[in-house]
């Protein structure tokens, strides 16, 4: 299909560890269009951040990719060497991580880390380096970009860094960014702005952005589509709308539920019993079972991927039907 | 209507460095040259106003550095106000006998944010809960693992865990045992400053859940911080908006949802991703939130407020009455 940006084939991340094999990412497939947002959704230890760094090729041992296939427009990342991936990451491909200090060196100024990444990839002049870095700047929103440029990072406040790690991820127009957590340090008016220029960017370059979060609500107002991830693998799939509203996973289902604003004012919240399993030893099954009120023999084996609607799938023997509300 | 609890009467909390050696020496010289080094004070709370009545669950609601935590720690008697007085039941805390007085601070209990830090890694989980109910002589030695027992169980722990370490928790489990050993000294104030925000979703309705039915159970008053709108909207009866260490506004939590007067806390509300809209155009207030070591003259808010006329600029706004019960700081009330 025309405008695949980023196509992920049951890709399998696992970490060896002394206590066995971690399955973090267990045979994950998705897809991100061109200008499309693809929200990634989970709780803590669901995988959704070691799939944002297989993505990017920045898995370190003891992890590995263990299986799958990473296509971006078209070329194989899993199969390429270092070098060459090098070449595209923080070109064609950029990361936005939760905390910008992992992207800012606190010892250097803005304009030389900036700068650095100009050359990085392309052979420009300092002059023109200097000048694609301050329209980086003032594209995300910075005031007075030419002064903010000889600051140190120290100088900024927590959500003008993020900015500038945003600013840093556009600066060679990549074709896809993959953003993890990305707001979730900050205060809910600076959110708003990030998420702001993050749309207004990904609709006027078409960007294809990958954004992970926990939060279901930024989703609802930012994806295109999103992928609900448990314990490695993604358990339902689909148009923002179509999943929000009609949930068909019965973690999905009570994930929306356990939002307070979708509760009556005062009342219990309807909550998932139990908690995240450990993914050392996950048995075999749906791996939500032992919390689901609707498991049954049938789920002690791996439920297979449907697909109940057009761009929807879902990993699971027993659909919710009925709707939240 | 209730007596109040906790009554913080015209309170301030102000932090300063004081100079270190280095500093005095500059300051020194600067002098001598004609500039000046002056010591930072951040005012942290400037001269608030707080009731808060028996059995009521109060938000107190705000960005990074609005004072909020500071609000809470004056409230738990963790740390004196700089200005202002804080009365218990009716009385200034700073009357009551020693005895009183540590009678009072049992009574107000703090969970705080973090489950990783707020508890000692090197200490079990019956210690935890238990230490403070038998320093105070709530529990005989005979009685204390039934009593450890007990309050594990009402935060639904499973008190077969009670010799384990924090670290064999998850965060959840963790904020449970904060909340258990809170309750271990039966108090009947709870401060939490933002007590769920570190927790997943579907974690953090649980331990909701278990708030409001200890409320229900134990007849608990709270001070709810938090930063999370949708929480603080499920769970209290009043709300109080903080915005650079001063009040803003305060109303039942129905009316401030409806009808929110103040320019900032209506940003606030139309900024908060809800799950219900859809692919929204975001549309941010500009600016950013001003340090507290120097804030803007007059309204704080007025750099960032889309209605800011030149009053706003010269006179901080006093909270005025705009409906019953609805306490608001904005000139555009007149």
């Amino acid at each position: 299909m025309s405008g695949l940006t980023l196509e992920v084939r049951g890709l399998s991340t696992h970490f060896d560890t002394r206590a066995g094999t971690v399955r973090a990412v267990d045979g994950v497939s998705f897809s991100v269009r061109r200008g499309r947002v693809l929200g990634l959704v989970g709780e803590s230890g669901s995988g959704k951040s070691v799939t944002g760094f297989s993505v990017i090729g920045l898995v370190d041992p003891p992890g590995r990719i263990a299986a799958g296939q990473i296509l971006f427009k078209g070329t194989d990342l899993t199969k390429l060497r270092e070098e060459e991936l090098r070449r595209l990451r923080g070109n064609r491909i950029a990361m936005i991580f939760q905390d910008p200090m992992m992207t800012l060196n606190p010892v250097l100024r803005i304009d030389t880390q900036m700068m650095e990444t100009v050359f990085a990839h392309t052979k420009v002049s300092r002059q023109e380096a200097w000048e694609r870095s301050r329209d980086a700047l003032g594209m995300v929103g910075i005031p007075s970009p030419e002064e903010r440029l000889s600051s140190y990072p120290h100088q900024f406040s927590g959500g003008m860094r993020q900015r500038v790690a945003i600013a840093i991820a556009l600066l060679h127009r990549p074709d896809l960014i993959v953003a993890d957590e990305p707001t979730t340090a900050l205060d809910v008016t600076i959110q708003a702005q990030i998420l702001a220029e993050v749309q207004t960017l990904a609709r006027e370059y078409g960007t294809a952005l990958i954004w992970i979060t926990h939060d279901l609500s930024v989703v609802a107002g930012l994806a295109d589509e999103v992928a609900v991830m448990y314990a490695g693998r993604i358990v339902e799939s689909g148009v923002v709308g179509e999943v929000l509203d009609r949930p068909l996973h019965p973690y999905t289902h009570g994930l929306i539920g356990s939002v307070p604003s979708r509760n009556k004012r005062g009342s219990k919240l309807r909550q998932i019993p139990g908690m995240t399993p450990s993914l050392v030893d996950l048995p075999k099954g749906c791996a939500f079972r032992t919390r689901c009120s609707h498991a049954d023999a049938a789920c002690a084996e791996d439920p297979p991927i449907i697909e109940p609607g057009p761009g929807r799938s879902l990993r699971c023997f027993h659909p919710q039907l009925e709707s939240v509300a | 209507m209730s007596e109040p609890v906790i009554r913080l009467q015209g309170v301030s909390k102000r932090f300063g460095k004081t100079l270190d050696f280095a500093a005095r020496a500059a300051q020194g010289l600067r002098r001598a040259m004609g500039g000046e080094v002056k010591a930072q004070l951040v005012r942290a709370v400037d001269n608030i106003d707080l009731i808060i009545r028996k059995g009521e669950v109060v938000g107190l609601v705000g960005e990074s550095c609005c004072g909020k935590s500071t609000v809470g720690r004056m409230v738990a008697g963790i740390i004196p106000p700089t200005e202002g007085q804080v009365f218990w039941h009716g009385q200034d805390v700073t009357a009551l006998s020693p005895a009183e007085e540590k009678r009072a601070m049992l009574q107000v209990q703090m969970i705080f944010q973090d489950p990783y830090a707020s508890l000692n890694p090197r200490m079990r989980v019956s210690e935890i809960v238990g230490e403070a109910a038998r320093v105070h002589g709530l529990v005989d030695r005979a009685g204390f693992d039934a009593y450890v027992d007990a309050q594990l169980r009402r935060a639904g722990l499973d008190p077969a865990y009670k010799r384990r370490y924090p670290h064999q928790f998850s965060g959840g489990q963790r904020q449970r045992i904060g909340i258990a050993r809170a309750l271990s000294v039966q108090p009947e104030f709870l401060v939490c400053d933002e007590a769920v925000a570190a927790l997943d979703v579907s974690i953090q309705a649980q331990i909701l859940n278990l708030f409001m039915d200890l409320r229900a159970e134990l007849d608990l008053t709270y001070l709810f911080i938090s930063h999370d709108l949708g929480v603080v909207e499920h769970l209290s009866d009043r709300v109080v908006i903080m915005y650079l260490g001063r009040i803003v506004e305060e109303a039942p939590a129905e009316e401030i949802f409806a009808r929110a007067n103040h320019p900032y806390t209506q940003a606030l509300l139309a900024e908060v991703p809800r799950i219900d809209t859809r692919q929204r155009q975001f549309t941010a207030i500009k600016g950013e939130i001003p340090s507290p070591v120097n804030p803007p003259p007059g309204c704080h808010f007025h750099p960032r407020c889309p209605h800011a006329m030149p009053a706003c600029r010269e006179t901080a706004p006093v909270l005025r009455e705009v409906a019953p019960g609805h306490r608001s700081a904005c000139h555009l009330n007149g």
